[in-house]
């Protein structure tokens, strides 16, 4: 491609009259893509991202090793080395390879807590902001009463109730993390229910429901995007603290925490055991967070309309 | 029957707070009527009660020969429109115009949508140029044709205009007061409008009523006040404070 | 009348954005005695920017350049911010738009005279606080006693913005600029800002830079016009002979608002021509 056609497309993007639909769109997203890659940081979190996710994706590619059968005889606590190359665990399994099937299941937990957990604080707040009243008081008081205990202890008290095991530790963070996404929903809706646009919807006789989902929400995605991304460090990390304390990932998965979790009794001798899935845990953590800053410069609903 | 608009002893009260206090006034169809006051004299808050924005204590209002419940029907958005003052509050931040033209076709489900808003926009004077633009993207004066052809699409018998010009320049409100009038004319439109500017009201409507605190002054025709034949005090300085500052020296 | 308070030669006001440097005001001269100059021009005229940059108040990322900016002999570029600071506020003033966003929410209005005061100033607190109600008085604020310890929030938005006059007029500056100082009031109290406004100004012999959208109340406010069109001025008039404007900026402009009695159906418009702003 010439850097001609490539200064044509770019000009086709920042067009300031969009022929199309898409091109409007396209441009939109162009404007957000350019804003985000000016933070080197952003970008770097977001290759972490993607290594994490390539990383699972391929997991039986990269894997030299079974990542539940491990080799007892031979190769019991042996340090890194070219064969193993983050060493083996006290069953004999290769570490380097739990931890590349490891990354699918702290995708699994992210991605399903954040689809559970984002819907239900985003329809809370938009609902509890716009309809205002007794609706939002009960929205808001019940919130309350999830936000007044620490998550962790939360988390442990469902995961106790439903008996230990990965899906139950999602459950419980899913229903530990929606309240403060319910409060920022709630303010974002707070903030445009009493705008004219609002009002120019209303007017043309649009129901609530309609007006939630089809103008408010729009509207509080954004922020809601770049916190749950910050979060996701959070929602790793407890899901390791769980894995850790035996009520989450249930042997023999290779899950991060849990890894941690079996490591801990040689930590002083074989320190590999518990150091490399915690440098995973570490690395892919700084990746979200260092994503969502880059979102949240990007995403800033106030920038869109300058 | 020919009021578009009959309004009988109208009260809002926003917390204890009387916004109206029991005005009456009626607007025939196909004309062009204005409200005329200061901050505070609750002429925005009257077009608000006809929309159903805002609480209506006590009174009626009748709209085309319907009196108006405490909820309004689609029908009734079908018929009567409104235009904000603030053209950079009054369209959604993150959707096209296109998006924005859309919506009252998609809640009515009427099925001729690219057809209307091609209309729509030339009717304006913007054309299809416009369409796919975001807010941020147009002017003041743009934005607020975007607004008039949003409110004109549901092809709607009467105009609510709320200070429709106040925020733009004098240039520009020129070129919105000249569109308004050709849609009203070619569309045989009942204006109902909103100004703190006598010279606007007295430019764009027929009749109109000054209000103050809540109540109406005086209603009187655009000839009466260019002869400045008015009773009141009030619509005196207001008419003498529309002519410019004159120095007593 | 004849002595020179301002001059401004050439001022230019450069805004860095990301797609390049935008000029706000391109090349602006005027001069100002003890009279009242008026700078009209629509949103994006630079109007605004110009009067900010008199002030020294224009936003740190821009810059400032002209060929001559100078205050009574001062050359305002030149001086340090130290200079420039004790300056404005002592010797030039100004008005804006808003009141509720220029006064401190948090502090009564008589307070905020008598803090600009004893900035300025070496005065007692007692004479401080003398000066404070008798300027209240002059701006024609009836209850001056009670209005000196009521909050921002308390008073009405005319209230408000003559406690604002008050509090620029109390060091007694010789410079005042007034960017659209009565835009947010209701005509009726526009009226009366303006008439307080007007007998202070020939009172105390200042210089005062009007600056507003409304061409028509300029002209009969002020004693000439400066018409500003894209960061330029077009066309500098006395204001009574504004019906005699050349620039077909300034006749459109004069033109196209409605006036009562006179009925143009449809109003005259602006036709832009590219080369004004060239």
């Amino acid at each position: 491609m010439s850097a001609e056609t490539i200064q044509s497309r770019r000009e086709w993007l920042l067009s300031d009259r969009p022929a199309s639909r898409l091109q409007a769109r396209l441009g939109r997203a162009y404007v957000a893509w350019r804003r985000f890659s000016a933070n080197r940081l952003a970008l770097v979190g977001m290759l972490i991202i993607i290594a994490l996710v390539a990383v699972a994706a391929l997991a039986d590619v990269l894997a030299p090793y079974s990542p539940t059968v491990g080799d007892l005889k031979n190769a019991r606590l042996l340090a890194p080395s070219a064969a193993h190359w983050f060493g083996t665990d006290d069953l004999g399994r290769d570490i380097y390879s739990r931890i590349v099937y490891g990354a699918r299941w702290t995708l699994y937990v992210v991605i399903l807590v954040a689809i559970i957990a984002a819907p239900i604080g985003l329809l809370v707040g938009t609902v509890a902001g716009y309809a205002g009243g007794w609706t939002d008081t009960i929205l808001m008081r019940v919130t309350d009463i999830f936000l007044a205990f620490p998550k962790l202890v939360l988390a442990l008290a469902f995961v106790a109730a439903l008996g230990p095991g990965i899906e139950n530790a999602v459950l419980a963070i899913a229903i530990t993390s929606w309240p403060p996404y319910a409060r920022i929903a709630r303010a974002e809706t707070l903030t445009v229910r009493n705008s004219d646009y609002i009002k120019a919807v209303q007017l043309m006789g649009a129901s609530p429901f309609r007006i939630v989902l089809r103008h408010i929400m729009p509207l509080c995605i954004s922020s809601l995007i770049i916190r749950v991304t910050l979060d996701m460090a959070g929602i790793i990390l407890t899901a390791a603290g769980l894995g850790f304390l035996g009520l989450g990932a249930q042997p023999p998965l290779p899950e991060w925490g849990a890894m941690i979790a079996s490591g801990r009794r040689f930590i002083l001798d074989q320190w590999w055991v518990a150091a490399a899935p915690g440098a995973a845990i570490l690395i892919v953590s700084l990746g979200f967070n260092l994503l969502g800053d880059g979102l949240r410069d990007a995403l800033d609903p106030r920038s869109g309309d300058q | 029957m020919t009021a578009a608009i009959a309004i009988q002893g109208l009260e809002v009260v926003f917390d204890r707070f009387r916004a109206l206090k029991g005005v009456s006034l009626e607007v025939r169809e196909g004309e062009s009527y204005g409200l005329v006051g200061e901050s505070g004299s609750g002429k925005s808050t009257l077009l608000k009660a006809i929309t159903g924005l805002a609480p209506v204590a006590s009174g009626t209002i009748t709209v085309n020969g319907k009196t108006l419940g405490r909820t309004r029907d689609k029908a009734f958005y079908r018929e009567v429109q409104m235009v904000f003052q603030d053209p950079y509050g009054s369209l959604h931040p993150r959707q096209t115009v296109d998006r924005l033209l859309q919506e009252p076709l998609a809640i009515h489900g009427i099925s001729d949508g690219e057809k209307r808003i091609g209309r729509a926009l030339d009717e304006v004077g913007l054309g299809k140029g416009f369409r796919f633009r975001y807010a941020h993207q147009l002017s003041g004066g743009q934005r607020q044709r975007v607004a008039i052809a949003r409110a004109l699409i549901l092809e709607p018998s009467i105009l609510l205009l709320d200070e429709p010009t106040s925020a733009l320049d004098a240039s520009v409100q020129a070129e919105v007061l000249n569109l308004l009038e050709e849609v009203r004319r070619r569309r045989k439109l009942t204006f109902l409008m909103v100004s703190h500017d006598l010279a606007i009201i007295t430019h764009m409507c027929e009749r109109l009523m000054v209000m103050q605190n809540g109540e109406a002054v005086e209603t009187l025709t655009a000839s009466q006040l260019i002869g400045h034949r008015v009773s009141e005090d009030y619509t005196r300085n207001l008419l003498r404070a529309s002519e410019g500052f004159v120095r007593t020296a | 009348m004849s002595d020179t308070l301002l001059e401004v030669d050439d001022l230019r006001v450069t805004f860095p954005t990301r797609t390049g440097l935008v000029q706000a005001v391109r090349g602006v001269s005027f001069s100002l005695g003890r009279e009242r100059l008026g700078i009209v021009g629509e949103s994006g005229s630079g109007k605004s920017q110009t009067g900010r940059a008199i002030m020294g108040l224009t936003p740190p990322q821009a810059e400032v350049s002209a060929k001559k900016l100078a205050f009574d002999g001062i050359d305002l570029l030149s001086i340090s911010p130290r200079q420039r600071r004790s300056l404005r506020g002592n010797r030039i003033a100004m008005i804006l738009q808003d009141p509720k966003y220029s006064l401190d929410p948090v502090m009564t209005i008589g307070r905020q005279i008598v803090e600009t005061l004893r900035t300025h100033e070496k005065v007692s607190k007692a004479e401080a606080r003398e000066r404070a109600l008798a300027m209240l008085q002059a701006v024609q604020i009836r209850d001056p006693a009670r209005v000196f310890d009521l909050y921002p929030h308390e008073v009405s938005g005319g209230m408000g913005q003559r406690a604002m006059i008050a509090m620029m007029l109390v060091t007694g500056p010789e410079l005042m600029i007034a960017d659209e100082p009565t835009s947010a009031l209701d005509v009726t109290v526009q009226l009366d800002v303006l008439k307080i406004l007007d007998k202070l100004v020939a009172e105390r012999g200042m210089g005062l830079i009007f600056i507003s959208h409304d061409l028509r109340l300029v002209s009969s406010f002020c004693d000439r016009v400066v018409v500003m069109y894209a960061g330029k001025v077009v066309e500098q008039i006395k204001a009574s002979e504004l019906r005699d404007a050349q620039h077909p900026y300034t006749r459109g402009l004069l033109n196209c608002m409605p006036r009562i009695g006179f009925e143009r159906h449809p109003l005259p418009v602006l036709d832009r021509k590219p080369e004004w702003a060239a």
